[in-house]
């Protein structure tokens, strides 16, 4: 039973997630050094507690769906990303995707400063998982999107830190992914830029990507989602419309 | 075709991960090519100083173990050969362990098969120490050693040195995620094991010390012995040679591919 599919075949789901669990096991106090650890485990004064950061979450998101997740810091978000896009195993629970996953990379995440800016792109690129091939057949539209023009042979140690996180933006939204993940809203570069992303996720959305957002932003939410969900303390609070979960939340943040 | 990923079947990891680093052969490509670029782009000579370095370092040794230590024929030769294994070992090993604090950032955030830097690392270090093999060619015509057709067989050696070198770094590397100071305190380990290997001293040293035991169950032995059979005594050795190199370099390998993977799917909850 266990290992028959998670649904059946009928419906199109790309992210289900049955059960999930993820628990940390933090020390009781901060173990720094593995001199301190091995003294510690010897005298037996190693202590853990367990933290879940998510329990038992059961989600379903179907295939062309803008999905919201709010909750406040600590509520189990980025725990919640990290599972889906395979980066964390959970420590219960199944998790099963269909399709390719876009990350957003972090600022200069996966750049080397003494490399040009174009064998950034390829360097950058496989570390996303494309082939050689498939980054040759990008690495222009990457450039003119990137707007870096003629810095694009210098090193990256060069770059300015807008036009680093436009070529970052460039490599990271250069393929269709099926499911695009957006943790916080994009703050890169100038208005102009910004207008740009938002149009290219836009694109993501029309031609049937998954969106799963996570963000502070209640209206963002509300203006961009078709359905959404309330994380705290790792557990699901609410999952229903946008609107319905956007009132709650708001509601219960104000008191 | 569409990427399914079901966490619940889920091979073992070891084999898992051995899968996803070939789905990821041109990530190791770019690593490996970002590793030896970057390390001479600024550089005046370029790639030239792969050569330079360690022709420069040989002749100096050269120089000292003829002179100073004027013991037997061919001494600097039997030190250079053993130093040029070492300093392979040594250098990527430690290598290694850096590249994994680079790493461990982008494990945080993306799926990247987590043996893919430290594979990556050991294979630009393999290609330094495939390049430093120009300058001891030259320092060995400029001293009179003679080479044999054994040296053909140094490829297979060079694998074993690869496998050795792979496996002490996934090894150490998947302790120091957990620990950085782990990278402190391995140089210090790394100096005990190089006296206590015959890389500079002489192979007769070793073997009067409790009936050569320590050589036997050191597993870097048989790696440099294997070296020097083959380019200094210029003779191709016995099977059980092969066999107890092979041994060494492949059992330390597996050790420490299966430990790492095992360990690997803890990296990213250790914030």
């Amino acid at each position: 039973m266990s290992n028959s599919l998670p649904f059946d075949s009928q419906t199109d789901n790309s992210v289900f997630l049955r059960d999930v669990s993820v628990h940390y096991r933090l020390p009781n106090e901060k173990i720094g050094t593995f001199k301190e650890y091995i003294i510690k485990l010897v005298k037996g004064q190693i202590k853990h507690s367990s933290f879940s950061a998510l329990k038992k979450i059961n989600l379903e998101i179907k295939k062309g769906e803008i999905f919201g997740v709010l909750g406040r810091n600590g509520a189990g978000k980025s725990t919640l990303l990290k599972v889906i896009s395979r980066v964390l195993i959970p420590s219960e629970g199944r998790v099963w995707i269909k399709g390719r996953i876009s990350p957003l990379l972090q600022l200069g995440a996966g750049f080397h400063p003494e490399l040009t800016g174009r064998e950034n792109i390829f360097l950058n690129a496989t570390l996303l998982g494309h082939s050689h091939d498939e980054i040759e057949d990008k690495v222009e539209e990457i450039i003119a999107f990137s707007e870096v023009g003629n810095f694009i042979e210098a090193p990256l140690r060069t770059y300015s830190s807008g036009m680093q996180s436009r070529l970052g933006f460039a490599v990271a939204t250069a393929w269709q992914p099926d499911i695009l993940i957006l943790d916080e809203v994009l703050s890169v570069g100038d208005v102009g830029f910004q207008q740009k992303c938002i149009s290219r996720m836009a694109n993501f959305r029309d031609s049937g990507a998954t969106v799963i957002m996570v963000t502070h932003s209640v209206e963002q939410i509300r203006t961009i989602c078709s359905r959404a969900m309330w994380l705290d303390r790792g557990e699901i609070q609410l999952l229903s419309d946008a609107n319905t979960v956007c009132d709650i939340y708001k509601t219960a943040l104000t008191g | 075709m569409t990427t399914i990923y079901d966490s619940a079947k889920r091979k073992h990891p070891a084999i898992e991960e051995l899968v996803a680093l070939w789905r990821y052969r041109d990530l190791i490509y770019q690593l490996v090519r970002r590793d030896i670029v970057a390390r001479y782009k600024r550089s005046f000579l370029g790639v030239a100083w792969t050569m330079l370095n360690p022709l420069a370092t040989m002749l100096i040794m050269v120089i000292v173990f003829s002179q100073v230590f004027n013991r037997a024929e061919n001494y600097a030769a039997y030190v250079l050969t053993g130093v040029i294994c070492w300093t392979m070992f040594s250098q990527s090993t430690n290598m290694a362990m850096s590249s994994m604090v680079w790493g461990s950032t982008l494990f945080k955030q993306i799926y990247v098969p987590r043996t893919a830097f430290v594979v990556s690392t050991i294979l630009a270090s393999m290609v330094n120490f495939i390049l430093s093999l120009v300058p001891l060619a030259i320092v060995f015509a400029i001293t009179g050693v003679s080479l044999k057709p054994s040296v053909l067989l140094l490829p297979i050696a060079m694998l074993f040195l690869f496998s050795f070198s792979l496996g002490v770094a996934l090894l150490v590397s998947s302790i120091a995620v957990f620990f950085p100071d782990i990278a402190d305190l391995y140089p210090v380990a790394l100096t005990a094991w190089m006296y206590l290997t015959p890389i500079i001293m002489p192979l007769d040293f070793y073997r009067q010390i409790l009936n050569g035991l320590l050589l036997y169950i050191n597993p870097f032995y048989y790696v440099v012995n294997l070296f020097r059979i083959l380019v200094l005594d210029g003779f191709v050795p016995h099977l059980q040679t092969w066999v107890a190199t092979g041994v060494a370099s492949f059992g330390i390998l597996i050790i420490g591919w299966v430990f790492f993977s095992i360990r690997a799917d803890k990296f990213a909850y250790h914030v």
